[in-house]
């Protein structure tokens, strides 16, 4: 046999490890869960981040992008001159609303402009399938990949789209996917919905055509030199476009899609950082209770080991190449079970996010890293034991240990309780014999609970955030953009459409906010007073009337310009007259989503100088007649934009569901995954210390249930006791974690639901009852004779 | 039915088998013995002859390969574990060489252990007192010697008033002297309480106290002795 090749304290080693093999596979995937845990954020961050930027180079993302209201094609050569510019070109791009067989709602969408051929230098697209549209035909367009999978669009399907107020039947010759639409986002929503939001491709002449915009553009796309400063290009091109109606340039970081990739990556980053280290720490935390106790049953061993000659050395090498072995076997199925979960959420973002192709390829330093750091966390753990080892004197751990001294157990405490009977006060007296055993029971079991609220507790945050977003601030059934702002009695008009109940008017301008060094480019919204559906709430989600000056701001915005009430912010307005004044900050206001900042209509006006104009609605509708209200909106030249918020509200559950659901779950897999491992532990290390006292009450005729229960019924105790110390772990967790997920997309409330407590209590508890089972079993087969034969 | 003249104990062909193939180990070959009520039986034998394993078998602790044994007028060896549990907790007292004492409860608290479940026990204080401990009921075993302990675990092992007590090298781990006193409790709920006890040893010398002793090598009864006149305790030494 093999393990005669070994020398003896090797054999010991096998076969100490074999008869612990529970225990130690029990550690192991709790470090196994820290490493994979690793392993996959961090595996799966490296792979969006090199993604994201070989798609962009390849497909020559814009650094800049500059949109006008109008300027001629001629500007060109100025934009290329400016100093920074490596290449630039323009485009036409603007809003429409599709209608695709067998949608009834209307569909947002927007459509850009592409030379004849070749294709763009900069923004390239991917043709997926399909050709490129013959110029020659005007109605020939290219779908984003998103989209036409979503409707099931086909080259050579038709679908219709008002382009500027003309209604088109279009015909796809092609499947694009673009780097701009990585996330295919609708501007002012907060998750894709494929099926709502859609992009065409259409010839330059065709579109210029469409929307009176010959031999011009309305956005300039730019690709930077290197080393080159952006802010100062923005100014420039600002600057040299403020004649043509530019709103303000933006770099990547405003470009929505990237906006919400970047998003996406910090999150994993933030989980790679916090997450991992916890779990290793409650690994690191186990491993010392476990090799501590272990250890202490060894005693007698240890001192025969150094008694017959053994060195100090020798005997820590044999316990550190048992922790060693331990904690590489963690590695390995950490970096298994990482691969495997990287390998699914790389499945799951490829559906999400809209690469040519999405690699999961953890580069080999990580692989290093894992077991770098799980050998530092093993050493942690286990130091102070490997150091009682070394310093046990032979002749006193060879001395049998006298019978554990428990008269100074609490005496008090029974007689708070006299009618206990004696094995309920074997139970008390050993938790209080051995308070610190105990209180590091209480104290690992309620970890794992507090890493099972933080794992899912995002869940009811998202939840909450959803619910008040769309039920206490905005109300609305459906969002109406206008193509122009319009008049305000264009309301009545919309009030008149089929099933409208109450229209709201707001007015949306892009405007720069500034605060000393903090520019924001940002839209103002003006709003009625007093708004009905779409609404502005304080942190106790009361609404908050507008005031008749100054600017009501979200809280992150002022967060970001570093700005309080009471304080003069400038604005500088990027549309009509273009007005640039000081404004008071007159209010702060919660929000969950976005960075928007509020305004009186009737003062937004004021300030534009013109005519109460509107640039949308918010409708309440009769829900019997929506089909009939789509359909007319479907038809109405003016409007260039439809949110509904009900559809919105189902994309935000499933992308929850699909994206957030499948995280949370393997977050809560993992978390069990240690409960489990530090409950089935703590029984096995006290069935392994006790296992002798219980024999000898089987010997004396209790019966498997009443030893079973000094046993379990101690882990029962603490399991209890751990419980609200693991609520309270979880919830600083979570509180930890929502302090890391606030940006400038979203913030998190720390909301955890008792569901959520529940849930967690309750894993906890079946950890506890599976680990008595297994334990009980053994209690069942205890040999009572080998039993008496020995000493202690 | 408790008849008089039955014997408390009755064995009839016993074989215990240990491993199998080439590790097989013979630990009873064919064991055939009566105890009667009441006496007090001393096994002697070198080690390794199977006096532990004939003891477990009686005690309801371990199971032939092949025999039965008859308690009364039940037969051991046809119970399931739970009723074995409900034997020993009705029926049996052990002693062991180790004590086996329950180190976080008192010495009131180890006995009161067996006779809370027990249907006839006498109470705690009242067994300590027959062992001599009546000074120490409220100490931990951590407290107590050796020879203490060891009469703490004949108290619990007698509390329950059981038809039988099996001792198993009492004064194994103990001096003579402190020896001597073991058996003296031993010997008084033998006399007092008419239980059965079988009592294995190293040293002849404790032979002589007994009504009868037993022999046993290599798995097997050599001789069984009857002792016409046991004497006290007290007249050992060894
Ligand atoms: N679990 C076991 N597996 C294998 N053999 C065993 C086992 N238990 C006992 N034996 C063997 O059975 C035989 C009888 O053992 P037993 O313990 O009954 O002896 P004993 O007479 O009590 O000896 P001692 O005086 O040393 O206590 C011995 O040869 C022993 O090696
Ligand atoms: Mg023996």
């Amino acid at each position: 046999m093999w393990i005669n090749w070994l020398l003896p304290l090797d054999r010991k080693l096998v076969r100490d490890l074999w008869a612990i093999k529970g225990q130690a596979l029990a550690i192991a995937v709790v470090i196994g869960c820290g490493i994979g845990m690793y392993v996959m954020s961090k595996g799966m961050l490296i792979s969006l981040a090199e993604t994201r930027s070989a798609y962009y180079e390849r497909y020559r993302f814009a650094d800049v992008v500059a949109p006008v209201k109008r300027a001629p094609n001629a500007l060109l050569d100025e934009i290329t001159a400016l100093p920074g510019v490596r290449r630039a070109e323009t485009r036409i791009r603007a809003g429409v609303i599709l209608d695709v067989a067998g949608a009834a709602a209307p569909i947002t969408g927007e459509i850009q402009s592409l030379p004849p051929f070749p294709l763009p230098h900069i923004n390239d697209i991917v043709l997926h399938e399909g050709r490129y549209f013959d110029p020659q035909h005007e109605e020939e367009v290219l779908v984003l990949d998103a989209f036409a999978e979503a409707h099931k669009l086909e080259p050579g399907d038709h679908l219709h789209a008002i382009l500027n107020g003309t209604k088109k039947r279009l015909t796809v010759t092609g499947i694009v996917l673009s780097p701009e639409y990585v996330y295919a986002i609708s501007p002012g929503e907060i998750v894709p919905d494929k099926k709502r939001f859609g992009v065409l491709w259409m010839n330059r002449d065709a579109v210029a055509n469409a929307f009176d915009l010959d031999g011009a553009f309305n956005e300039a796309v730019i690709l930077t030199s290197a080393g080159t400063d952006e802010d100062a290009l923005i100014q420039r091109l600002d600057s040299l476009l403020k004649r043509y109606g530019a709103t303000g340039a933006y770099g990547r970081d405003q470009q929505i899609s990237d906006q919400f990739l970047t998003n996406e990556i910090n999150q994993l980053e933030t989980i790679g950082r916090i997450l991992p280290p916890i779990f290793l720490l409650v690994a690191a935390f186990l491993l010392n209770v476990v090799v501590g106790r272990l250890i202490d049953t060894e005693r007698e061993q240890i001192g025969l080991l150094k008694a017959f000659g053994y060195s100090n050395g020798d005997v820590a090498r044999h316990y550190l190449k048992m922790i060693g072995l331990i904690t590489l076997l963690g590695v390995v199925i950490g970096i298994l079970l990482g691969l495997w979960l990287g390998r699914g959420l790389a499945n799951m973002y490829q559906d999400f996010f809209k690469f040519p192709f999405l690699l999961f390829r953890p580069p080999p330093d990580i692989y290093l890293v894992s077991i770098g750091f799980s050998l530092l966390v093993a050493g942690v753990g286990t130091a102070s034991s490997v150091r009682r080892v070394m310093q046990l004197e032979p002749a006193i751990a060879m001395v049998p240990p006298p019978p554990p001294d428990y008269s100074r157990a609490a005496r008090w405490l029974e007689r708070l309780a006299p009618w206990v009977d004696q094995p309920s006060r074997m139970i008390l007296r050993h938790i209080y014999r051995w308070p610190k055993r105990a209180a590091m029971t209480v104290l690992g079991i309620a970890m794992s609970m507090g890493l099972l609220i933080g794992a899912s507790f995002s869940m009811d945050a998202m939840m909450y955030m959803v619910d008040v977003s769309f039920n206490v601030i905005d109300r609305q059934d459906v969002t109406v953009n206008f193509v122009e702002p319009r008049n305000k009695r264009a309301i009545q008009d919309v009030l008149h459409a089929p099933g409208v109940m109450t229209a709201e008017p707001f007015r949306a301008i892009p405007v720069v906010l500034r605060n000393g060094p903090y520019v924001r480019r940002e839209a103002i919204l003006g709003m009625e007073a007093r708004p009905e559906l779409s609404r502005i709430v304080d942190t106790e989600l009361r609404p908050v009337p507008l005031p008749k000056h100054g600017l009501i701001l979200s809280d992150k915005l002022a967060e970001l310009l570093d700005i309080g009430t009471g304080d003069l912010l400038r604005v500088e307005v990027r549309t009509g007259r273009r007005p640039e004044l000081d404004m008071v900050v007159s209010g702060i206001v919660k929000t969950y989503m976005g960075t928007t900042a509020y305004m009186h209509l009737d003062a937004l006006n004021r300030m534009l100088k013109e005519d109460s104009a509107v640039s949308g609605a918010y409708l309440l509708v009769d829900p019997d007649q929506t089909d009939a209200l789509y359909e007319s909106l479907k038809n109405t030249p003016v409007v260039s934009g439809v949110s509904l918020q009900e559809q919105a509200q189902n994309a935000f559950y499933d992308t929850l569901q699909d994206s957030l659901g499948t995280f949370v779950f393997f977050n809560t897999l993992f978390a069990g995954l240690i409960a489990v491992g530090v409950v089935y532990n703590n029984a096995r290390i006290s069935l392994s210390e006790r296992g002798r006292e219980l024999a000898s009450l089987r010997v004396l005729g209790l019966t498997r249930g009443e030893v079973s229960y000094i046993l379990l019924g101690e882990l029962a105790l603490l399991t209890v006791l751990a419980l609200p110390l693991g609520a309270l772990l979880g919830f600083l967790l979570a509180a930890l974690l929502v302090q890391s997920f606030d940006t400038e997309l979203f913030r998190i409330p720390l909301v955890i639901s008792d569901s959520t407590y529940g849930y967690a209590a309750l894993v906890v508890v079946l950890a506890a009852i599976g680990s008595g089972l297994l334990v009980r079993r053994r209690i069942d087969h205890l040999d009572l004779i080998a039993v008496l034969k020995t000493r202690e | 039915m408790k008849n008089k003249d039955y014997p408390a104990f009755r064995a009839e062909g016993l074989t215990k088998v240990y491993g199998s193939g080439d590790t097989r180990v013979f630990a009873l070959r064919g064991v055939d013995l009566e105890v009667p009520r009441g006496e007090m039986v001393v096994l002697l034998g070198p080690s390794g002859s199977g006096k532990s394993t004939l003891l477990n078998i009686l005690g309801g602790l371990d199971s032939p390969t092949e025999g039965h044994v008859y308690f009364d007028h039940e037969e051991l060896t046809a119970f399931d574990d739970r009723h074995l549990t409900q034997f020993r907790r009705e029926h049996v007292g052990f002693v062991f060489q180790f004590y086996n004492l329950i180190p976080s409860l008192t010495a009131r608290e180890n006995v009161a252990l067996v006779t809370e479940i027990a249907s006839n026990p006498m109470e705690p204080e009242q067994a300590l007192k027959l062992v001599g401990l009546e000074q120490r009921i409220h100490h931990f075993p951590a407290q107590l010697s050796g020879g203490e302990q060891q009469r703490v675990a004949i108290a619990r092992a007698i509390a329950k008033q059981p038809n039988v007590l099996f001792c198993d090298e009492p004064t194994g781990a103990l001096d003579s002297k402190t020896g001597i006193v073991v058996l003296e409790a031993i010997a008084r709920v033998n006399r007092e309480l008419n239980t059965t006890t079988m009592v294995i040893t190293h040293n002849a010398g404790i032979a002589d106290m007994a009504n009868r002793v037993l022999h046993m090598a290599d798995g097997q009864i050599q001789e069984s002795r009857i002792n016409e006149a046991p004497c006290e305790p007290s007249a050992l030494s060894w």
